[in-house]
């Protein structure tokens, strides 16, 4: 059994209440803070720790913290990002759900260390009830004195507000959220100058991942170096994975990270392998803007090593022939799917959620669809393979966020890795049609492993 | 801190420059000028925000400053990027770039409906200019081509959603120069489209110069819509006292005939700048002030030879050698004529690629051949038949 920090007590009944979560131990971590450590110590066991940030890209927590500019007379925001809209990524919501406090703890210990008087939560509009379920626990720690004026009697003030968005992925993106919380259209915005000079009304802000903020708490409980023990390299500590597709056991996992892909996918204590005997065929590791990767790359690298599920490991390869931990939006398809189709798919959902301010993004998401859902339904051609490739290229890079990025990365390693599925589909048209209509079984086309 | 008057070296496509802290590598560029700017279709200097959109000014940064000399990985947006003291920029000389921005220029037009020659913003079209520069022969993109239908915005302005790129500079328009924004952008992604709050809401003093910051033919002047084809028209600078803006502008004549009036633009497309403030026009000079005698001309405006009609992109045009049978894969249309005898304009004998400026009517009338300003002082207003022109042609004064 790998040791978990967040969701070690999430089952304990009515854990969303106050009483229950301070009964098992809550808020020691803001007592901790508050009375016996500066701010910058606060930053300091953060930095320790390693913690790398859990939305997507891993960066250094610590780091991120450290950047924020502190002018004289400015104030300084925390801003939750529990936006969660990664296909496949769902591990936010599992813990807002079912743990509140622990979030609602985390963010006023990390408000103190920051400076912000004022936090926010911006959730994805979707989870409304969520919305419910924290404005609840912001209600209970202000009624027995963990927000509000002077917390126990430090001298802090904190108050923590949640901000729903309207359904648009993009305001995962950290300016196109800050621009949404500010109540403008959510597109993000240009880089330089980056939160943490000129953030939330033009003021520093640091914005995080509902699941880093999480682990703050265990960070500043038992130190960073303790949690520095956890996990192999600069991958440090536990990590929620969200795992989906075609297993035995769906759900969100916390994992330390010191164990296999192979592990993670068929051990009994994780998603407990393929159901009904299929094979492997692909993953796609970290939520669905990183690279795909078929079996044979994904339980071991390229050099043959283990592949091991940490940030490292994972990215083992380059996109050659690695992927990225993102978000932990761990996808699993078996020798039954259709790698066009899911692609294809993929491309949909960036298309429509793409912001539409830089050319190569709105364009370039709405051709490859097009050009996808051809080649899915057998009316593609074989320069229509090529033309994705160089499509993908010109997208990638170009563009003022890393949607554009998502938007392309799918199609590439899709293309990279299961060219010859794609020429099967365009020299297979009438079989990819019968099989849409549901009249065909795919299993005929040869799996990866 | 005492701010030191520090230039910053910059060094674009192998030309070094001294600018001030704070200058955008695409403003240093255009201090040079020449083939070394990038092109610009969403930042428009005068407008606060704009800018870093449409990716046409993407640039390679081969090394950060002097203190840093590392390159930046990717290409960056020139219009919004900041040059550092010892930065080092490619444009033309990076492979990057030319790929990329073909790449954008692709994009920006696998939506756009290829009809230049009914729109009415030809001949002074920013993506018509990109696309000769940059576009390819023919399109990879083989689906329909998203379109909207044509809405009027007002009285005076006509939006064709059709035509737009989003560069969002209109909306900047509407945000920065007129006071009750009703102006800005529905939805996202390529479903986008600018609109208004309610249908026919913009009604402002200023909101006319949304049709002048549009680089496209997507925000039109409904009171000249299809009167002419600008090259067809003179430009001449005009003033008048205006109680409400500056009063400078450019009147696009036909004979006696006030057909338009536009802001005065410098050579990058964006309006004149009078003491450092952008000379915008309002709606009363722009739509109402339709006679010559409303105006003190000053002189023929000087068209930056970057636009279709300024400069002749045609040169070096290839003629095709094939002859119509085989250009039309065998077929022997029913309804051919020669375009050469049913208008003067065409004429084989005068070869327009090789003139250097936009064709007039001497051009036609075997006249004059040699190229000179459409327009003399004085004649302006005055009965137009004297020697030399010929009020019955469009093209003389
Ligand atoms: C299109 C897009 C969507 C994103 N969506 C999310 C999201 O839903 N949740 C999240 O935490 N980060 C998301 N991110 C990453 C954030 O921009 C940002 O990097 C992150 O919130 C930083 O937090 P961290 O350092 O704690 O990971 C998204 C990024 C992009 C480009
Ligand atoms: S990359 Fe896409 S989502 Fe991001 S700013 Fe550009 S158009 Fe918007
Ligand atoms: S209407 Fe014109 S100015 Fe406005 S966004 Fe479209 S192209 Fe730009
Ligand atoms: S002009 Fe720079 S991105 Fe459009």
């Amino acid at each position: 059994m790998g040791r978990k920090l967040l969701l070690d007590k999430a089952h304990i009944e009515n854990i969303r209440l106050y009483d229950v979560y301070r009964r098992e131990g809550g808020y020691r971590s803001v007592e901790k803070a508050l009375k016996s450590m500066s701010p910058d110590q606060v930053t300091e066991e953060v930095k320790k720790s390693g913690l790398r940030g859990r939305g997507g890209a891993g960066f250094p927590t610590g780091m991120k913290w450290s950047f924020l500019a502190k002018p004289e007379g400015v104030p300084r925001y925390l801003v939750v990002n529990a936006d969660e809209s990664e296909p496949g990524t769902f591990k936010d919501r599992y813990l807002m759900e079912f743990i509140p406090h622990l979030l609602i703890e985390g963010m006023i210990t990390s408000s103190y260390a920051l400076g912000s008087s004022r936090s926010y939560i911006y959730i994805r509009g979707e989870y409304a009830w969520i919305v419910d379920i924290l404005e609840q626990a912001i209600a209970e720690a202000k009624n027995n004195g963990w927000l509000g004026k002077n917390i126990l009697g430090s001298g802090f003030d904190c108050e923590i507000y949640v901000h729903p968005g309207a359904g648009a992925y993009i305001c995962g993106e950290e300016t196109a959220l800050l621009e949404s919380l500010e109540g403008k259209r959510g597109n993000p915005r240009i880089k330089p100058p980056f939160p943490a000079v000129k953030g939330l009304w033009d003021c520093p802000t640091v914005v995080n991942n509902v699941e880093t903020i999480a682990a703050v708490v265990p960070i500043v409980n038992e130190g960073g170096e303790e949690y520095a023990k956890i996990g192999i390299g600069k991958s440090t500590g536990t990590k929620l994975i969200s795992s989906c597709g075609n297993i035995k056991k769906p759900g969100v996992y916390e994992i330390d990270m010191t164990i296999s892909v192979e592990e993670f996918i068929y051990s009994d204590e994780y998603c407990g392998g393929i159901p009904k005997g299929k094979r492997l065929k692909a993953c796609i590791p970290g939520g669905s803007s990183v690279p795909i990767l078929p079996a044979n790359l994904l339980l071991k690298t390229a050099k043959g090593e283990t592949r091991m599920m940490t940030y490292e490991s994972l990215a083992d390869g380059g996109f050659a022939t690695g992927s990225m931990m993102g978000s932990g939006g761990f996808i699993v398809l078996d020798e039954t799917q259709c790698v066009v189709r899911h692609t294809y798919t993929l491309a949909r959902f960036y298309r429509h959620e793409s912001c539409g301010q830089c050319s190569p993004c709105r364009e370039g998401t709405g051709w490859m669809e097009k050009i996808l859902l051809n080649i899915e339904n057998g009316k593609g051609k074989m320069t229509d393979v090529d033309l994705l490739w160089d499509i993908q290229r010109k997208i990638e890079g170009n563009t003022i966020c890393p949607l554009g990025d998502a938007a392309a990365w799918p199609v590439a390693a899709a293309i990279r890795h299961f060219r010859d599925e794609f020429e099967w589909h365009i020299l297979n048209p009438e079989e990819c049609l019968r099989r849409n209509y549901g009249l065909a079984n795919y299993g005929s086309v040869p799996a990866k492993v | 801190m005492a701010e030191a008057p520090k230039l910053f070296k910059v060094t674009i496509d192998n030309i070094t420059i001294e600018v001030p802290p704070g200058t955008s590598i695409l403003n240093a560029a255009r201090m040079i000028g020449g083939d070394v700017t990038p092109p610009a279709m969403c930042y428009y200097s005068k407008l606060q925000g704009s800018g870093g959109k449409c990716r046409t000014c993407l640039v390679e940064v081969a090394a950060g400053s002097t203190a840093d000399p590392r390159p930046m990985p990717k290409l960056v947006a020139s219009c919004r990027t900041n040059v550092m003291d010892g930065m080092v920029v490619k444009n033309i000389t990076s492979e990057r770039v030319t790929d990329a921005r073909n790449g954008v220029v692709e994009f920006l037009l696998i939506n756009h409906p290829l009809d230049c020659p009914i729109c009415d913003q030809a001949g002074e079209c920013h993506l018509q200019d990109l696309g000769y520069d940059h576009g390819k022969e023919s399109t990879r993109y083989e689906f329909s081509r998203r379109t909207f239908d044509r809405e009027d915005i007002g009285p005076y302005i006509q939006l064709h959603m059709t035509r737009c790129i989003l560069c969002y500079r209109c909306t900047y328009v509407a945000d920065q120069l007129t006071d009750n924004r009703v102006h800005g952008i529905l939805d996202r992604g390529d479903h986008a489209e600018i609109s208004t709050y309610i249908s026919k809401a913009i009604e402002n003093d200023f909101s006319g110069n949304m049709i002048d910051v549009c680089p496209v033919g997507a925000l039109t002047d409904r009171t000249f819509r299809f009167k002419n084809r600008v090259w067809f028209t003179k430009p001449v600078d005009a003033h008048r006292d205006c109680p409400t803006c500056c009063g400078k502008v450019t009147l696009w004549n036909r004979g006696d005939e006030v057909l338009r009036v536009t802001v005065r633009k410098d050579p990058w497309g964006e309006v004149q700048s009078y003491d450092g403030k952008p000379g915008w026009i309002c709606n009363t000079c722009r739509f109402d002030k339709k006679k010559l005698s409303d105006w003190v001309i000053e002189g023929p405006t000087k068209i930056a030879r970057h636009s279709v009609m300024g400069a002749n992109h045609y040169i070096n045009a290839k003629r095709p050698l094939e002859t119509i049978s085989e250009v039309m894969g065998g077929r022997h249309p029913r309804v051919l004529m020669d375009i050469h005898k049913v208008s003067d304009v065409n004429q084989p004998e005068v070869m327009l690629s090789e003139l250097p400026g936009p064709a007039t009517g001497d051009t036609f009338n075997g006249q004059k051949l040699e190229y000179s300003t459409n327009i003399t002082d004085g004649k302006i207003g005055s009965p137009s038949n004297e020697e030399g022109t010929d009020s019955t042609n469009p093209n003389t004064p």
